[in-house]
C-alpha cells in the first residue's frame, strides 16, 4: 500500500515536471540557464517579503521573480558581459533573501526546505495551486508557440514578419517567473534550473524536432520525480535532490548513447 | 507615372548612447528594383537593415507602402542552434500550412532535396536557399538580404545571384541588399547606395563607380577587379 502522501508527493511532482517540459526546452535553446538561476533566487526574497507582510509565500514569489525577471530582460543593456550581469543579479538576490529571511520581523522560515524542496508535505491545496498556475502556463505557451520558436531561431528574423518581440519576452519571463513559484515546493529554489534544463538537455539528443523534444523532456521529467521519490522513500535521501540525482543520470545516459552520425 | 516606392526613408538616424550609428539617412525602395548597399566595415549597413524590418529605434521618418509585404533573410542563423529544426518545419513556422506549396519553394530554391535535413547540418549556402525559400514563402514585394552571399565560395556565389536573378524575373520582387561582393554588385545591381554613416552616394551602378566619394572608400580598382576585400575603416572625406 502506498501513503497518500507519497502520492500526493508524485502527482505534484508529475505536475511540474510537464510544466517545466516546454519551458525548460526553450530555456536551453535560449542558453538562459543563468537567467533561470537568477528568477529562482529571487524566489527567497519573495518568501521572506511576503511572509513578513502576512501574505501568502506564492504571492510573494510570483511578484518578487516576476520583478527579477523583468528588470533582466529589459534593463541590462551593455557595459558588462551578460553572464557577468546574471552573475551578479543571481548571488545578489539569493544573499538579499537570506539576509532578508533572517532580520524581516515576523520570518519563521525553514531554510533548508525552502533551499532544497519539502515534497513530501505538499497539501491538496497546494497541488490545485501547481495544477492551476500550470495549467495557464501550458494553455500561454501553447497560443504562443509558433512565435517563441520564432523568437529563438532568429529575433531579426520574427521582427521582419510582423512579429512582436515584447510580447515574446513578456510571455517567456512572467512564465519562468510563475513556473519557480510551482516548482519551489519540489526542487526547492537552489535546483529549480536543474528541473528545467536537465531533462531538456537529456532529451536533445534524442529529437529530431522542437515539439518531439518537448515531449521527450516531459517523459524524463517525469521518470525523474517517480525514480527521485523511490529514492527518497528506499534510502532516507532529501526528494527534491534525489529527483535531479535521477535526472543526471538520465542525462549521462543520453549523453553517453552512441551517435548514428 | 512614376509608381509608389515601396519604402521611403527620410532623415533616418540611429544613435546608440552618444554614437551616432546612421546619421540622416534620405532613401527610397521603388518596386521591382534591384537596391544594394555598399559600405565599409561599421559603415552602419546592418543597423540600417534592423531599423528597416524594425528592431531598433530611429528617429526622422520610415514610411512603409500600404500593405507591403516583406521577406527578410538574416545574415545567418546563430550559430550552433541548440534546437532540433527539420528544415520542412523551419518552413511552417513562416505560417505556410500547405506542405505542398512549402516543398515546391524549396525545390524552386534548389534546396528540394533539403527538406527532411535537420537545420543545424546546412552548409553556408543551404542554409542562404533554405532562408531565401522561407522568405519568399510570404509572397513579399520587397525582399531584404543581409550578405547572403557571406561565406559561399565562388561558385555558391555565382549559383544563388543567378537564382535571385531568375526570381526577379518570375515574380517582380524588389531586392534591397547588403553586400561586400563589388564585382557582382556592379553587374547586378539596377541602383547602389555607398553607405559611412551618412549616404555617401548613390545612383546606377556606373554613376557610383566613377563618384569621387566611392574611389576614396573602396580605391581606385574597385569594380574592375573580378573579386577583392575591402579593409578601408574610414571615410575621411568631409
Amino acid at each position: 500500500m502506498i501513503d497518500p502522501f507519497l502520492l500526493k508527493a508524485a502527482l505534484a511532482g508529475l505536475l511540474v515536471a510537464w510544466v517545466a517540459a516546454p519551458l525548460g526546452c526553450l530555456v536551453v535553446w535560449r542558453r538562459m540557464a543563468y537567467f533561470g538561476d537568477a528568477t529562482g533566487h529571487a524566489a527567497l526574497l519573495g518568501v521572506a517579503l511576503a511572509m513578513s507582510l502576512s501574505m501568502p509565500p506564492i504571492v510573494g514569489v510570483v511578484v518578487v521573480a516576476s520583478a527579477m525577471a523583468l528588470t533582466i530582460t529589459f534593463a541590462t543593456r551593455g557595459g558588462f558581459a551578460a553572464d557577468t550581469m546574471l552573475g551578479v543579479f543571481s548571488h545578489a538576490a539569493l544573499a538579499i533573501g537570506l539576509v532578508a529571511a533572517a532580520v524581516l520581523p515576523g520570518v519563521r522560515l525553514n531554510l533548508m526546505n525552502t533551499l532544497l524542496g519539502d515534497i513530501l508535505t505538499v497539501s491538496s491545496q497546494e497541488i490545485m495551486w501547481i495544477a492551476a498556475g500550470g495549467a495557464v502556463i501550458l494553455a500561454v505557451i501553447a497560443a504562443a508557440w509558433r512565435g517563441l520558436l520564432n523568437a529563438t531561431l532568429s529575433p531579426e528574423l520574427m521582427a521582419a514578419e510582423g512579429g512582436s518581440l515584447l510580447r515574446d519576452k513578456l510571455i517567456f519571463t512572467l512564465s519562468l517567473a510563475v513556473f519557480v513559484a510551482l516548482a519551489m515546493k519540489l526542487v526547492g529554489i537552489l535546483l529549480i534550473t536543474a528541473m528545467l534544463i536537465l531533462p531538456a538537455a537529456a532529451a536533445a539528443p534524442l529529437a529530431r524536432s522542437p515539439e518531439r523534444m518537448v515531449a521527450i523532456a516531459a517523459l524524463i521529467g517525469s521518470a525523474s520525480v517517480l525514480g527521485g521519490l523511490w529514492l527518497s522513500w528506499e534510502a532516507d535521501t532529501p526528494a527534491g535532490p534525489s529527483i535531479i540525482v535521477v535526472a543526471s543520470l538520465v542525462f549521462v545516459l543520453s549523453a553517453l548513447r552512441p551517435h548514428k552520425n | 507615372m512614376p509608381e509608389t516606392p515601396l519604402i521611403v526613408a527620410k532623415d533616418l538616424t540611429v544613435k546608440r548612447g552618444k554614437r551616432v550609428l546612421l546619421d540622416a539617412v534620405d532613401f527610397e525602395i521603388l518596386p521591382g528594383e534591384a537596391l544594394t548597399l555598399i559600405g565599409p566595415n561599421g559603415a552602419g549597413k546592418t543597423t540600417l537593415i534592423r531599423a528597416l524590418i524594425g528592431m531598433v529605434p530611429f528617429s526622422g521618418s520610415l514610411i512603409r507602402r500600404k500593405g507591403l509585404r516583406l521577406g527578410y533573410t538574416p545574415q545567418k542563423l546563430p550559430l550552433e542552434q541548440l534546437i532540433p529544426m527539420p528544415v520542412d518545419r523551419f518552413i511552417a513556422l513562416s505560417g505556410e500550412r500547405n506542405r505542398i506549396r512549402r516543398r515546391e519553394m524549396l525545390a524552386r530554391c534548389g534546396a528540394a532535396d533539403l527538406q527532411d535535413s535537420q537545420m543545424s547540418t546546412l552548409s553556408g549556402g543551404e542554409t542562404q536557399r533554405v532562408l531565401l525559400a522561407r522568405a519568399l514563402m510570404r509572397a513579399p514585394d520587397l525582399l531584404i538580404l543581409d550578405e547572403p552571399t557571406q561565406g559561399l565560395d565562388s561558385p555558391g556565389e555565382a549559383r544563388f545571384y543567378q537564382l535571385l536573378a531568375d526570381i526577379r524575373a518570375e515574380t517582380g520582387v524588389a531586392v534591397f541588399m547588403v553586400s561586400h561582393d563589388l564585382h557582382m554588385v556592379m553587374a547586378q545591381s539596377d541602383r547602389v547606395i555607398c553607405l559611412n554613416q551618412h549616404i555617401c552616394c548613390s545612383g546606377t551602378p556606373g554613376v557610383v563607380a566613377e563618384d569621387p566619394n566611392y574611389l576614396q572608400l573602396f580605391g581606385p580598382r574597385a569594380g574592375i577587379a573580378p573579386y577583392q576585400h575591402h579593409h578601408h575603416e574610414h571615410c575621411d572625406h568631409d
